[in-house]
């Protein structure tokens, strides 16, 4: 039942495949295309400053697919038929995070090169950049994931997610963009350390928000 | 059928929306082989009760035991939209594990849709499309919240039969529905009997 949940969720994300979902993709290279037209084309500056502004891309492309995460399927009735053919929500919530990743992190890596070279940022620091964003994306997928599920059923979701985003996302900001900036690949470690403990409590923090959806 | 001797008992129960008391002190027992037509205004707390009996939501008091596994046919299908009726269908014939889902496909007069995607079917085929996913979990408890709505009367006809048909075979049935039904040996209530009188609305 996993294995074929984890195909119908890849079905449905995954770019060129999924409706649209190439969406976030897109956007994450229009922003690195668009920086240096904002700010002009000093490679000092670009280079400073580009690093920052991949991570935010990476962070709002992480959440770009939100309504279509969680909200579509509750109005389905999906879940519930999960749950009637006894899967827990937990499971769930664990392959759609799993599947949400797949969909935009791995392409969002391959993404970077592109993006890399249009803000100058090269050698070393783009290897910090490269890998952070590694460790950095299943933490993000799992914020992405936990705010779609706490708003699915709220009518001002959009604006509460914009709230929910803002504490959830700092640490992993705080570390993976200040790697870059310190130029200190120790941060990573950090990074991977609160990307896997968020990737551990969105099952459960989504799994009980859909739960919750259902009582009114 | 996977459970020798399916049973659907609620004892005592009650459940809110949101501030609202809908009905309370509400028992019943379901044996293989028998069917319940539950009736009552929209509003009065069927899908309520059915959701509460599916064990999707708490109910406010109470208890549902039920014994067997249990499918719900509601108007939400689960059934993708974006995908063609067929591939919709084949994830949920695959999670069950249905070797032969053809049969409900051909009574349900699905074969002509299976190529036309799921948000292009009217009300009354995503029904039929929900019937047959149904048909093809081969659950022995049916709890069915208004089946019969959206549906031309030939489909009214065979969804009735496919009804007794399950019943006969020993299932159980609980049917929410405003419209009359006629199945043998068929018992029914209506939720209003259950609602709480005005002085305890807020008990």
């Amino acid at each position: 039942m996993i294995a074929a949940l984890l195909r119908r969720d890849l079905a449905q994300f995954f770019p060129f495949t999924g409706s649209g979902a190439a969406l976030p993709v897109v956007f994450f290279v229009a922003v690195a295309m668009l920086f240096p037209f904002a700010v002009g084309p000093d490679a000092n500056v670009l280079a400073k400053t580009g690093g920052g502004v991949v991570w935010i891309a990476a962070l709002l492309a992480a959440i770009l697919p939100l309504e279509k995460l969680v909200a579509r399927d509750i109005a389905l009735g999906f879940f519930d038929q999960l749950r009637l053919r006894g899967m827990a929500e937990e499971a769930m919530m664990a392959v759609r995070l799993l599947a949400h990743w797949l969909s935009f992190g791995p392409p969002l890596l391959l993404a970077t090169f592109p993006a890399a070279a249009l803000l100058k940022i090269e050698g070393e620091s783009f290897q910090i950049l490269l890998l952070g964003l590694l460790a950095g994306t299943p933490g993000l997928a799992a914020i992405g994931l936990m705010i779609a599920a706490l708003t699915a059923s709220l009518r001002a979701g959009a604006a509460l997610s914009g709230l929910l985003l803002i504490p959830l996302a700092l640490p992993i900001l705080i570390f993976g963009a200040g790697a870059l900036a310190r130029q200190d690949q120790v941060s990573l470690g950090f990074v991977g350390a609160i990307s896997l403990g968020l990737v551990a409590l969105a099952p459960f923090a989504a799994g009980a928000a859909i739960r919750a959806a259902r009582e009114n | 059928m996977q459970a020798a001797n399916p049973s659907l008992i609620a004892e005592n129960l009650a459940c809110r929306r949101g501030e609202r008391l809908l009905f309370r002190r509400l028992s019943f027992r379901l044996e293989g082989g028998a069917a319940c037509h539950v009736t009552g205004a929209n509003g009065a707390g069927k899908t309520t009760l059915i959701r509460a009996l599916a064990g999707l939501t708490t109910p406010y008091a109470g208890s549902v035991v039920r014994e067997g596994a249990l499918g719900l046919l509601d108007e939400r299908t689960g059934l993708d939209p974006d995908l063609p009726l067929g591939r919709a269908l084949a994830f949920w014939e695959h999670v069950d594990g249905c070797t032969s889902p053809d049969g409900a496909i051909t009574i349900l007069g699905l074969g002509p849709l299976l190529e036309v995607p799921v948000r292009f079917l009217s009300t009354g085929q995503k029904k039929r499309a929900a019937l047959a996913a149904l048909l093809n979990r081969a659950v022995p408890i049916w709890l069915l919240d208004e089946p019969l709505s959206g549906l031309d009367t030939e489909t009214i006809g065979k969804v009735i039969a496919l009804i007794r048909l399950h019943v006969g075979g020993g299932g159980i049935a609980l049917i929410a529905s405003h419209q009359p039904l006629d199945v043998p040996g068929m018992t029914s209530f209506a939720i209003e009997d259950f609602a709480p009188a005005p002085e305890e609305d807020h008990a």
